[in-house]
């Protein structure tokens, strides 16, 4: 019994496979009923697979195991073996991206109804949850990397996914782009890896790296700072974090499951799978945890400067990752994947009510157009209240306050008051922003005709997804804690106790005192937050915040700009002209031999003859 | 049989030459016939008479028999000799016919020149020994001869298909 | 006189081909265009029969009917391309179909 539920494992991958394979093949014969169904049986076939398999891990039957499949590629020494890696870790991971995925899926039925090309969404849809179950199962990090990049590619595809709009092809081009500069330095993080150590599977490599280097070498610093720089480009951590918030151009459901839930939180999930890697490298584990705080502080407020409900959400997302990665910093592995669970409920259920809400105002996505919408969208605005409680870390009854307030235990444990201030900041930039989006949307008066008309969704389809996600975000969320001790190292603050409940009490405090000023702010000091921020020094900064500290900017001008002039001036020098000389041959070659072809068949008939001639007289007087 | 040989040849170009400058469809294809014919004499007196028998069923029966149907069903008459007579100018035959005779005469050339000496004595091959080699050695492209024979019937059902000018326009194509 | 030298015969066969070739290049009626290449497959034909007899072996006379194969799918072929050209132009002239230029 035991052998067979884990023996299913690579079902998890390879259903979501035969869905893509499915409805890719299907050239959209299977309408949209069809469509649904597959995409979302497939997912919800891994859910349940993932359900069994971690039933038998819950109750010991099955332990960490490898479960390997075949050898993928042997040359010589280097054998990289399609293997898949159950372990705590891996199993929490699945069950985030098959259960919440499966929700996604199901919701995006209604959200996507009625739309062009739903075939084609559901594939790629179902080909991300492949890639990323490959990405986190896989026991080596060449299947990693596939997975790696196979989610990366289908997030280009769903960013594009309204390609008629040229906006949209650019957005997903950057968000490629700039993945792919955190991509290549993973790829040379791998072959470094390699090249040291002859192998890449990940429990032995970590193995032999402990064996072979010490703490602080500089080659196992050089080693993590270039998988730091690939879980930067995927999680959307400065500096390679302006794409996520221009990945906001797919469709919602896109932007819950693969921007919020899972994708962008790779790149923790890499850092703590390689943690064995970091903790040889305690500069680079410290630099981890100074980007996670300055991300989420520089996240927050650009969050508190957006006017597209789906933007301030993008910016909470990289504020979020930021407090993984602050726990990843300080050694806290456990805390950072808590954290990304309850993130991952919370997110994709603050992602999926702005869906509801934006299908039901007809695509407005203005805060500044909406308001108002407490009573015509009541379900969407529970969703909203609850995950934006998660998200605000309200104290005791949201899931986000225990796995928040965790991280931020562990950094005091740490003997990081720097990231403790951070996180604290943080927090209180988390309730502001929140509630700013909340009142925005639902209080207030009407600001538009797409509002006052907004129809509330119905059916299970739109229901069913909000309100599991909404349970999964409160209390009960915080209960499916993954006991990962098994995993990682214990983290600074697991004996320690001092200050704790101080911690606790100060966390609460914060979060309190943000949702309370927020509210404060946004429901009662409405019009002058806007005269504040129309002139002077508030004008300043609101526009600062709003286009993210200008960074998209600074790369224009220190990157994209040089590098086009560059491009530009090397356009037409003599080696180029002295290169397309061939081709230049070949064009007036193709002029001269393409009047020859005038389509009279006597003329092409004496041609051959007459080579044929030639081709007789040479061989006669040979 | 060297008479007979020689005879039919001369019968054969001369016929050919009758097909080449003839305007007429009909009486062009009567000449193809006769050159058809003439050649499977030729067979006849080089020793191999399966050839020349296939060379009057297949040839001169089967092909000709599509030959004349053709020319049937476009009803090519007189005017289309008048049309081939105002094609047939010198300034149209003269520079091909040239071409054609210096291929020849590169050929005749090359031909005299050899020394392959060889004299065809009338031994004469049956067509036992011709169907052993065609279901021996050779049964793969006999196969191949099959494929291609199917793919033209495909094709020439296919092509040779009336297009109806309501059914073209829309439904099925 | 005992026997035919090679030569004559292959000589025949160069004779009836450069005919067909003359054919096909001056002939502008799509008819006496196969026509022309139906004598040159002949010619090719002949060419076989009398290399099978100088040498006295079979092996060309299993080429000649391989010629008269692909006599017959050709000629099948073109006769159906001849219809339809008919029914499209209303002629048989080669000339008139030279859609197909570069």
């Amino acid at each position: 019994m035991m052998e067979m539920t884990v023996s299913l494992l690579p079902l998890t991958f390879l259903l979501p496979l035969a869905g893509t394979l499915l409805l890719a093949f299907s050239a959209g014969r299977l309408g949209e009923r069809g469509a649904v169904w597959i995409g979302t049986g497939s997912v919800g076939l891994a859910a349940l697979v993932t359900a069994l398999v971690g039933a038998d891990f819950a109750l010991g039957n099955a332990g960490p195991q490898t479960l390997t499949l075949y050898t993928w590629i042997a040359v010589g020494e280097f054998a990289p073996s399609i293997g898949l890696r159950l372990d705590a870790l891996s199993l929490t991971m699945l069950s985030v991206i098959t259960g919440v995925g499966f929700l996604i899926h199901w919701f995006a039925g209604w959200y996507m109804r009625g739309e062009e090309g739903i075939t084609r969404f559901y594939a790629y849809m179902n080909l991300f949850v492949f890639s990323m179950i490959l990405l986190v199962l896989g026991d080596n990090l060449l299947l990693l990397f596939l997975g790696w990049e196979g989610v990366g590619l289908c997030s280009y595809l769903l960013i594009g996914y309204y390609y008629q709009n040229a906006a949209n092809g650019a957005a997903a081009m950057k968000a490629f782009i700039v993945t792919r500069i955190g991509d290549v330095f993973l790829a040379v993080g791998l072959f470094l890896l390699f090249t040291q150590f002859g192998t890449l599977d990940i429990a032995e490599l970590v193995t032999r790296a402990t064996q072979a280097w010490s703490a602080g070498e500089p080659l196992a610093q050089l080693a993590a700072l270039l998988i730091l720089g690939g879980a930067l480009g995927k999680s959307a951590q400065l500096p390679l974090h302006t794409w996520l918030a221009d990945a906001m151009a797919g469709p919602t459901p896109v932007s819950a499951l693969i921007h919020a839930a899972t994708m962008v939180t790779a790149g923790v999930y890499l850092i703590a799978r390689m943690h064995g890697i970091f903790e040889l490298a305690p500069a680079v584990l410290y630099l981890v945890g100074m980007i996670g705080a300055v991300t989420l502080l520089m996240a927050g407020f650009a969050a508190l400067a957006q006017t597209d409900i789906k933007r301030v959400l993008a910016y909470s997302t990289m504020s979020q990752i930021g407090y993984m990665f602050l726990a990843l910093g300080v050694g806290a592995y456990s805390a950072g994947v808590f954290h990304l669970v309850t993130h991952a409920f919370f997110k994709a259920l603050l992602f999926l009510a702005a869906g509801a809400v934006i299908v039901c105002c007809r695509h407005e996505q203005d805060i500044r157009r909406l308001g108002g919408l407490r009573r015509r969208l009541p379900l969407a605005y529970l969703s909203f209240v609850v995950g934006g409680a998660a998200l605000a870390a309200l104290p005791l009854v949201t899931a986000g306050f225990y796995s928040k307030d965790e991280i931020l235990w562990q950094a005091l444990a740490a003997e990081q008051q720097g990231l403790l201030i951070a996180g604290l900041l943080g927090s209180l930039l988390t309730g502001l922003y929140t509630l700013r989006l909340i009142v925005g949307i639902f209080h207030g008066e009407p600001k538009s005709k797409a509002a006052e008309n907004a129809q509330p969704g119905r059916g299970p389809q739109h229901s069913v997804p909000l309100l599991v996600l909404a349970v999964l975000s409160t209390l009960l969320g915080a209960w499916l804690r993954p006991d990962l001790s098994a995993v990682f190292p214990a983290a600074p603050g697991a004996d320690a106790h001092a200050g704790h409940t101080a911690v606790q009490l100060i966390a609460s405090a914060t979060a309190i005192i943000g949702i309370l000023l927020g509210a404060w702010l946004f429901l009662t000091q409405g019009p002058k937050l806007a005269r504040l921020a129309a002139e002077g020094a508030g004008a300043f900064f609101w526009r600062w915040w709003h286009r993210a500290f200008g960074f998209d900017g600074l790369y224009d001008r220190v990157l994209v700009r040089p590098f086009l002039g560059l491009v530009q001036s090397l356009r037409r020098d003599w080696l180029d002209a002295f290169c397309g000389l061939a081709g230049q041959l070949a064009l007036v070659l193709h002029a001269g031999l393409s009047r020859s072809q005038n389509g009279q068949l006597r003329h092409y008939a004496i041609a051959t003859v007459v080579g044929a001639t030639l081709m007789v007289v040479i061989l006669a007087r040979a | 049989m060297e008479l007979a040989f020689y005879a039919s040849a001369l019968v054969a170009l001369l016929a050919s030459l009758g097909v080449v400058t003839g305007t007429n469809p009909v009486h062009a294809l009567l000449y193809l016939i006769v050159s058809l014919i003439s050649v499977a004499l030729t067979f006849f007196a080089l020793g191999a008479p399966f050839a020349g028998a296939l060379q009057v069923i297949v040839y001169a029966g089967a092909i000709m028999v599509l030959f004349v149907f053709v020319v049937m069903m476009l009803n090519l008459g007189s005017d289309a000799s008048a049309q081939e007579r105002a094609w047939l100018k010198p300034r149209t035959w003269v520079g091909p016919s040239i071409l054609a005779g210096l291929l020849l005469l590169a050929l005749l050339g090359t031909l005299l020149r050899g020394d392959v000496a060889r004299v065809i004595g009338g031994t004469s091959i049956d067509a036992q020994a011709v169907g052993g080699l065609l279901f021996g050695p050779w049964l793969l492209v006999v196969e191949l001869a099959a494929m291609l024979l199917l793919a033209a019937l495909v094709t020439a059902s296919h092509l040779g298909r009336d297009a109806e000018p309501d059914r073209a326009s829309g439904g099925e194509s | 006189m005992s026997g035919i030298p090679m030569e004559h015969g292959l000589m025949v066969a160069s004779a009836l081909f450069a005919i067909g070739l003359a054919g096909l290049m001056v002939r502008r009626n799509l008819m006496f265009v196969l026509m022309s290449l139906e004598i040159m497959l002949n010619a090719a034909g002949l060419a076989f029969i009398v290399a099978s007899t100088a040498w006295a072996e079979p092996h060309g006379q299993v080429m000649y009917l391989m010629v008269i194969t692909l006599a017959a799918a050709e000629a099948s072929v073109g006769l159906a391309l001849v219809l339809q050209i008919y029914r499209h132009f209303r002629s048989l002239d080669v000339d008139a179909v030279s859609q197909l230029r570069g």
